[in-house]
């Protein structure tokens, strides 16, 4: 600062300029107002949330709205009806070989838990809740890849349809797995992105093997 | 960071706040006493001395007892984070995930191929992440298999029974050699042993994905014996460097190696009951009908496949 020591400020000059700084409104009102709107906007706003993030999904773009404001209703809409679309048969019918609600339930929670613990062993930025959210709402595609088996296997079950249904399941599993990448492996340190995107690939698999395997009794 | 200490601190057991269980019980006393004076005095003056305003006993007594609730709390909470962060901490496992690609990719293949110098002691990478993802396709592959034979699971599920088979599999017979190994002095750890184990099941994911989609018993014992052999002798080679004695080596690696091999081929027999129907009749002509067809994928890829390696075989 050695330079500034003969800056001088002639005297005529008026300094002037605006002393307070514009606050952002954080009345104590305002965190409350949220309680005393109606419950149709509360339900309203959740709801155009969900569907901003399934956009995200279906054309994923790098934009951080899934990991910034995440949660997880749309995952536990998608895991459930993935999960009723996905019974096979009644309880007690002898040939019982569809999976089960438990089943897909959990296949779907506990591998998703397994797959951000293991991004965050590796090293990972990403929060817990975040890579859950983001895992969850990747599963759109296959969704969207069961309801058109399901459409399909009403027409017939023979070898077209079944070729259909591949076609179907294996591009939805490669979007599937695609988007997922495109928002958690930015979180991983680049010489790993590898190893994280086996995991989630894996996942898909499985669950992409559930919907093609699944015919109704 | 004096937070993740594995021994209890003993001053934490004794949490009286301060005072001694005889001078609680004394004021107790002491208070009890004291209110039964002012019951008989009367209730006009008990209205105002509801509210605490003055420090008569009532008030010292709810002074007393919001203070012990809050050193209570603040016990409870130091004891609850400490043993969070002691048992729940992931950072434990992190130094095990510690790998490259290129790292998992050069073990990979270095689990098929046996060592020659058993005179010194192999370096063991112990590392977890390689044999966790093996584990875990392991499973969608008997999951895959499961499906394809037709097994039906009456009471559990079949995610279920596959993901117990393999994970059992895993800790189990790794904590049966290391043991084993205790018993018969090799050097080494209990990580490393599952590092290693998890490493020998890529032979059992390559012999189980090529022989569940193209079912033929001679093609299934030629690859258990070569690539299962090949794994197997892997992880015999690193354990014989590792331990001294001719008769703790043999107990050690023929338990490993008998173990390995028949899990192997329980993977392979176990779930493969119905599909010997489609095999002993496919030697005629025309294809029968496949009565418990509950996939369809079965009858289609299947035949398909096998009716491909079978024409490839006799144009050979």
């Amino acid at each position: 600062f050695a330079g500034l020591a003969d800056v001088s400020i002639s005297e005529d000059i008026p300094v002037e300029g605006e002393i307070t700084v514009p606050v952002g409104s954080h009345s104590p009102d305002e965190d409350f107002s949220t309680l005393d709107e109606p419950v149709r906007d509360t339900i309203l706003r959740d709801l155009k949330a969900v569907g901003k993030k399934f956009i995200h999904v279906m054309y994923p773009k790098k934009s951080s709205a899934l990991l910034r404001d995440w949660d997880l209703w749309g995952p536990l809409v998608l895991c459930v009806s993935l999960a009723l679309m996905l019974q096979g048969g009644s309880a007690d019918s002898k040939d019982d070989g569809g999976p089960q609600f438990a089943e897909v339930f959990v296949v779907i929670w506990f591998g998703a838990v397994v797959i951000t613990l293991n991004s965050k062993l590796l090293g990972g930025t990403i929060s817990f809740f975040q890579s859950l959210c983001v895992l969850g709402y990747c599963v759109l595609p296959l969704t969207v890849a069961m309801l058109v088996c399901r459409l399909v296997l009403l027409a017939g079950a023979g070898t077209v349809s079944f070729i259909v249904r591949l076609i179907v399941v294996v591009a939805m599993f490669g979007w599937s797995t695609l988007a997922s990448t495109a928002f958690l492996a930015d979180s991983q340190p680049p010489n790993r992105k590898a190893l994280v995107v086996y995991p989630i690939f894996l996942f898909y698999f499985v669950i992409s093997w559930m919907i093609l395997t699944f015919t109704p009794q | 960071q004096g937070g993740g200490s594995a021994v209890i601190d003993m001053e934490n057991m004794d949490d009286t706040s301060g005072s001694s269980f005889e001078d609680m019980g004394e004021m107790h006393q002491r208070m009890k006493e004291e209110e039964e004076e002012e019951e008989v005095e009367g209730e006009a003056g008990a209205a105002e001395e509801e509210d605490g305003e003055f420090l008569g006993m009532k008030g010292l007594r709810g002074q007393l007892g919001r203070q012990v609730a809050d050193q209570m709390w603040q016990v409870g909470k130091r004891q609850a984070s400490r043993a969070f962060s002691l048992y729940a901490n992931i950072d434990i496992l992190r130094p095990y995930f510690d790998v490259e690609p290129v790292q998992v990719r050069a073990r990979l293949l270095e689990s098929m191929i046996p060592v020659k110098m058993i005179n010194f002691p192999q370096k063991i990478a112990g590392e977890l992440y390689g044999p966790l993802m093996l584990v875990f396709t392991l499973v969608a592959i008997l999951l895959h298999g499961m499906k394809t034979s037709d097994t039906i699971i009456r009471e559990g599920t079949l995610m279920g029974t596959a993901i117990g088979t393999c994970f059992g599999y895993w800790l189990g017979v790794s904590s049966f050699i290391y043991f084993l190994a205790y018993l018969c002095n090799a050097q080494i750890t209990m990580v490393q042993m599952l590092s290693l184990l998890g490493y020998g099941l890529f032979g059992h994911c390559i012999t189980l994905f090529v022989t569940y989609n193209i079912h033929f018993h001679s093609l299934f014992y030629i690859f258990w014996l070569c690539v299962g052999g090949l794994s197997t002798l892997r992880m015999v080679a690193v354990l014989v460097s590792r331990t001294v004695g001719h008769t703790q080596r043999l107990i050690l690696c023929g338990t490993l190696a008998a173990l390995h091999m028949l899990f192997l081929l329980y993977l392979h027999f176990a779930y493969h009951k119905v599909v010997e129907g489609i095999l002993d009749t496919l030697e005629g002509p025309n294809m029968p009908p496949f009565q418990r067809v509950a996939r369809d994928i079965p009858v289609v890829s299947s035949a398909v496949l096998n009716t491909t390696v079978k024409a490839i075989a006799l144009t050979l």
